[in-house]
């Protein structure tokens, strides 16, 4: 097959993308002003006033966790190691069946705001709300730097702005979602988002199997043929089987664990509607991850993986690079703008999370003891946010030209050591203390952080030190268990009485749901 | 112990029964697809018909696995756990 010359529009400003682009910023806008006028109270601030239906929260999870490197990121591995890229496609949607059996309903019918909530129900506020807080901030600013870095880069490559401009529009947009619209415009950014993500996906995976007879074995075929049978077997990525199930660990158990995807159950009615929201989500998430092996292979075969290093090495203008040789600048300029809508939800939903756990539990519960008045509560929140939206934007300048690739697996992994075991243990515990659960959550922050430092990916990457102390590239095969194992001896070591007794009232209201009180 | 807080205790059990051992089911779904990953490479690349190595259709039976399994647990919440705790609500009235 003849390969298509390199002369792509991909860096140069085109008006096609720039008109979908601008488009996409005017329609997320008007939502914005639209929801600015409904956010009245911090119900609707942190949970669009639990009015959200199960349809519109399922897109909307899929939409604040499908980021552009899954993506781009994903499609681009793809084309460039094929099959050890699929090994990422599945790994990013087994999270979500344990977000449903474990998590989804009892955080909706236990918490109000934020996953602290849960964990704090009947333990000692203070300490379990600052741990909990420590555990939020710390994933939401790892996987915010990863998204704003990696958003920097992107829309450099593709409209041609300079990185800084980049970074700074979208911290502007995406502060003005959050400050103005809160939750109930965040929930629309996250639902335009994802039906653009979707559409653009399945439009692209239709165009390539257009070419081969609607038959993906044949596109298999064909990649087969033209760079060996070795591309549709495992390959060199996974050359080390403990890494490979530690990276697995965190993202299976960090999904449950994310902040900025526990908050989102808090915006529907009840746990049903949460259940049923989970379910619609998974459905679109693995048709997207299904599609990724589509578009990864179809750029393979039809743009080649020499191609697509030349325009960058890292893979990640892969899909953009197939848009464009399929359907032209205008599916460019659409695929353009879809990746950069992406990027603008995903860093708008962290952002909110992270605001609630300054102003919700570090605010209002720990230095207020819970005392503030609700128009207080409402200006603390919106304050958070624009702090967090400016350091966020400071971050991504301060980390320029930085390998941060690593610092979403590590988000995953503290998600998946600090956040999830506490969350678990409150839930499901009866001897569950609070030493336990400051003493689990502590651990698998500090745990995690110390091993990915002594980890290759630090020490061999990026120090460039010859051999690294701790093997594994991702911690979580050994802090998620550590986590587990301190929460719980701590707990039995020392007896808690008043925190067992409210586990019965904590079982009832599971279940019930509030109408039990 | 009031009989609602018995009947509460039971479908507490039954729900962490269902979900533990659905979870289990996703662990070992993935986990067997890595191992095979780690130690069944040639196995992997098995092409079970022109193009669709065993590899490809197993990752995505992974996805179609996560699809299933969520399945299950909806239908059993809607058909089984509901109800019951319908019941629970109506009795305390």
């Amino acid at each position: 097959m003849i390969q298509e010359p390199a002369g792509t529009a991909i860096g140069q400003p085109n008006a096609i993308a720039m008109a979908f682009f601008f488009g996409f910023i005017s329609i997320t806008l008007g939502i914005t002003w639209w929801a600015a006028k409904r956010t009245r109270t911090t119900e609707h601030f942190y949970a669009a006033g639990r009015t959200v239906t199960a349809g519109q929260n399922g897109f909307a999870l899929a939409g604040d966790y499908m980021s552009a490197a899954s993506f781009l990121g994903i499609a681009g591995l793809v084309s460039t190691t094929g099959f050890d890229g699929l090994i990422y496609s599945t790994g990013w949607l087994v999270g979500w069946p344990v977000v449903l059996f474990l998590i989804a309903e009892p955080l909706r019918n236990l918490g109000r705001y934020t996953f602290a909530d849960v964990v704090a129900m009947r333990l000692r506020q203070t300490p379990v709300r600052i741990a909990a807080a420590v555990g939020t901030l710390a994933t939401v600013t790892l996987y915010l730097i990863a998204q704003m870095v990696g958003a920097g880069g992107l829309i450099r490559l593709m409209f041609g702005f300079s990185y800084e401009h980049a970074i700074v529009l979208v911290g502007i947009v995406m502060i003005g979602y959050v400050l103005f619209g809160g939750m109930i415009a965040t929930t629309w950014v996250q639902i335009v988002k994802a039906v653009l993500l979707m559409t653009g996906a399945l439009l692209l995976a239709l165009l390539v199997l257009l070419r081969f007879d609607w038959s993906p074995a044949k596109l298999f075929a064909a990649a087969a043929q033209q760079y060996g049978s070795g591309v549709l077997a495992p390959g060199r990525l996974v050359s080390n089987p403990l890494d490979a199930i530690s990276l697995g660990m965190a993202l299976m158990f960090g999904t449950a664990g994310l902040p900025h995807i526990l908050m989102r159950f808090y915006t529907v009615p009840d746990a049903q509607t949460a259940r049923r929201s989970v379910f619609i989500a998974t459905g679109l998430i693995g048709l997207f991850y299904l599609l990724t092996f589509i578009l990864g292979f179809g750029a393979m075969v039809l743009v080649g993986p020499e191609t697509i290093k030349s325009v960058d090495p890292g893979g990640n203008m892969a899909a953009p690079l197939l848009a464009e040789l399929l359907g032209g600048t205008p599916f460019l300029g659409f695929i353009a703008a879809v990746a950069f809508a992406t990027i603008l939800a995903v860093v708008a939903g962290l952002t909110l999370s992270g605001a609630a756990a300054l102003s919700h539990d570090l605010w209002v519960s720990v230095f207020r003891k819970g005392r503030a008045e609700p128009g207080e509560q409402l200006r603390v929140a919106r304050l958070a946010t624009l702090a967090l939206g400016v350091v966020t934007v400071a971050l991504g300048i301060t980390f320029k030209g930085q390998n941060v690739a690593f610092m979403v697996s590590l988000a995953f992994a503290i998600a998946a050591s600090a956040n999830f075991p506490a969350l678990l243990l409150a839930i499901f515990w009866r001897r569950y203390t609070t030493a336990g659960a400051v003493t689990s959550m502590a651990v698998g922050t500090i745990a995690t952080l110390l091993l990915i430092y002594l980890s290759p990916t630090i020490q061999v990457d990026i120090l460039g030190e010859q051999s690294a102390w701790f093997p594994l590239k991702n911690p979580a095969l050994v802090t998620l268990p550590l986590s587990f194992a301190a929460g719980m001896l701590v707990s039995w070591l020392a007896p808690e009485p008043e925190a067992a007794m409210g586990f019965t009232r904590l079982e009832r209201q599971t279940h019930l749901g509030l109408e039990s009180e | 112990m009031l009989e609602v807080d018995l009947k509460l205790r039971e479908l507490d059990r039954a729900r962490w029964r269902m979900a533990l051992a659905l979870t289990s089911g996703m662990v070992l779904t993935y986990f067997g697809f890595i191992a095979m990953v780690a130690f069944g490479r040639s196995v992997l690349a098995i092409q079970v018909m022109p193009g669709l190595s065993l590899g490809i259709l197993l990752g995505a039976l992974v996805i179609v696995a996560s699809w299933v399994l969520t399945w299950v647990y909806v239908r059993w919440a809607n058909s089984v756990y509901d109800p019951a705790v319908r019941a629970l609500l109506a009795s305390r009235r």
